[in-house]
């Protein structure tokens, strides 16, 4: 059996040969069913969290204090929309349509990032999210720009740049906070008490609990471990609180010369897993908005579907 | 009577028709009926929200020193803002946010080609960048009025609703405020009353294609272009006005 008829008979080697040669894998190639489901298990959940997360940013669009906050707020919102878009489109590729995506989050069945859960209190807040949760976005994504699957790739690599766009926005406001009145930079330091720990549960349970890790790695959908990702998203952020004159809430955190790297208290991975299961502060909130959202457009969806159609129907005649 | 005031009030009324209309379309933003539309609907606020930054920028320039875009747009009280009552009317369903546009939109079509040509710099200047973005909000507001006129007996009859509710602050886009006829006097400004042959004939069309009703009555509502407001401005108010009321003097 030569070479290209034994690829055809066991199309698993070429797959991993691929994956382990660092090519990319395109919509049409053959691959692995598991593969397939965690690709639109991942990429949905991200997609996910891009819409929800417009959900808390949304609530302070009407009240930003000025109107250059105001213009500077819809736009990254409107980012966050379209990466939803690129992700949903990423996972149309591998034969999901987005409505049925959708069913599976307003049923409770997918899940979205557990940060959405947590309330956005005060104007504060839109600058703790731009430069923790954005931050631990990039993060966790600037990786998957050199994931395996092609269509996830190119729509990452738009995502990323915009999110860092958005996570120097929220810097710039906590930045403009800190060096304002007393009120401001306690406004500031209180959203960073509420922000700091589920930014990092943002990167996941630690390695020894994390069920799908092992694989993914395998497979190139993730290239490096929770924990290594949460301890450098701390190594980067310590110093900008430190310029910002906040106090991260973690009386354990110091300078571990040895590691070289920071020393962090241990996470309330009870609180985690609670907020996963949808115990969180505004889980039926954020959830029951997408809902209605939906519902309430499902007329409009409608509508422009039946015009089209009767615009169809009206041209066929013409055209004959 | 000093030569800035009316056209202070002229520049606050252009602004404060951007600000409360970008405002409203900001309400939707994430709960839009489909992603695309609420990426449409928040592209739109963000051309308001840049050109009210404009406009008060400008005001701001005329009135004093001191004064800033963001004292303008948020410091002041109910009676002395100059928006048309249209813009301050609620999102309602998605056909309301439709209609609401759909009837601005037509009216601005020739507006803004008409304030390019006014003899104030500034002005015109800002009516150039405003023509390409209305030509984009009429057409997106127009084909959701046909989508939603022509689509199913349900969106045909929202529609219809939207369209007679706000019927009665049409009226007010023709009136002439003071402040108006005297930059038109001044300055080569627009009449508004010049607008409405241009405005029936899009609704004329539009409506034909949509299968809607133009509504008849001609008792109309108006007071937004001199202070006189709805009950829902002290609402929006509340909102946007939050931040600078509550901590008044700071830098965000
Ligand atoms: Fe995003
Ligand atoms: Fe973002």
């Amino acid at each position: 059996m030569d070479t290209e008829n034994m690829q055809k008979a066991m199309p698993t080697l070429s797959f991993e040969e691929r994956i382990e040669k660092d090519e990319k894998i395109e919509a049409r190639d053959w691959m692995p069913e598991e593969y397939r489901r965690t690709l639109i298990r991942q990429i949905s959940q991200h997609a996910h969290s891009e819409i929800v997360g417009m959900l808390p940013e949304g609530n302070w669009v009407t009240r930003a204090p000025s109107l250059k906050r105001k213009a500077i707020l819809l736009a990254k919102i409107q980012d966050e929309a379209g990466h939803g878009l690129y992700l949903y489109a990423a996972c149309e590729t591998l034969g999901v349509s987005r409505d049925d995506l959708l069913r599976e989050l307003h049923s409770g069945k997918a899940k979205y990032s557990s940060i959405f859960n947590y309330p956005a209190l005060t104007w504060a807040d839109m600058g703790a999210i731009g430069w923790l949760v954005d931050g631990a976005a990039i993060m966790n994504q600037i990786p998957l720009c050199r994931t395996s699957y092609g269509p996830y790739v190119r729509a990452m690599v738009r995502i990323c740049k915009e999110e860092s766009f958005h996570q120097r926005q929220g810097y710039e406001i906590m930045l403009t906070l800190s060096r304002g009145t007393e009120v401001q930079r306690n406004m500031a330091q209180d959203a960073l008490n509420r922000w700091w720990w589920p930014s990092l549960m943002m990167f996941g349970p630690g390695d020894s609990d994390s069920v799908h890790s092992l694989q993914n790695l395998r497979w190139k959908i993730k290239r490096f471990s929770n924990d290594e990702l949460r301890q450098r998203f701390v190594d980067m952020t310590v110093p900008q609180a430190d310029l910002l004159g906040l106090k991260i809430p973690d009386p354990r955190l110091c300078w571990n010369p040895e590691r070289n790297h920071y020393d962090f208290g241990p996470i309330d991975w009870d609180e985690f897993w609670n907020v996963v299961k949808g115990n969180g502060p505004c889980n039926r909130e954020r959830l029951s908005d997408r809902v209605a959202a939906y519902e309430n457009g499902a007329w409009v969806r409608d509508a422009a579907i039946a015009h089209a159609q009767k615009q169809r129907s009206k041209q066929v005649p013409a055209a004959s | 009577m000093s030569i800035g005031i009316e056209r202070v009030e002229y520049v606050l009324h252009l602004a404060d028709n951007a600000l409360i209309l970008g405002q409203r379309l900001g309400e939707w933003c994430g709960h839009g009926p489909v992603l695309e539309q609420d990426i449409a609907m928040t592209n739109i606020a963000l051309d308001y929200i840049g050109r009210a930054r404009m406009l008060y920028q400008y005001a701001a320039g005329i009135c004093s020193p001191e004064s800033t875009e963001d004292q303008l747009a948020f410091m002041r009280n109910e009676w002395e803002y100059r928006n048309l009552l249209l813009v301050e009317r609620p999102n309602g369903d998605f056909a309301h946010t439709v209609a609401r546009q759909f009837f601005l939109e037509a009216f601005q079509m020739d507006y803004f080609k008409a304030l390019q040509h006014s003899g104030d710099a500034t002005l015109s200047a800002i009516a150039e960048k405003s023509i390409k973005e209305t030509a984009y909000h009429f057409k997106w507001a127009s084909e959701w009025v046909i989508r939603l006129g022509d689509g199913t007996e349900i969106s045909h009859h929202r529609m219809q609703e939207a369209v007679d509710a706000l019927w009665p602050f049409t009226g007010e886009l023709f009136c002439e405020a003071p402040c108006e006829s005297w930059m038109r006097k001044s300055f080569d400004c627009p009449d508004p009353a010049a607008m409405r042959s241009g405005w029936s004939a899009r609704l004329q069309s539009v409506f034909a294609a949509a299968g809607l009703e133009i509504p008849t009555g001609n008792w109309m509502q108006e007071g937004g272009k001199t202070g006189r407001h709805t009950e829902h401005m002290g609402y929006i108010l509340a909102e946007m006005q939050y931040m600078q009321r509550a901590y008044p003097g700071m830098e965000w």
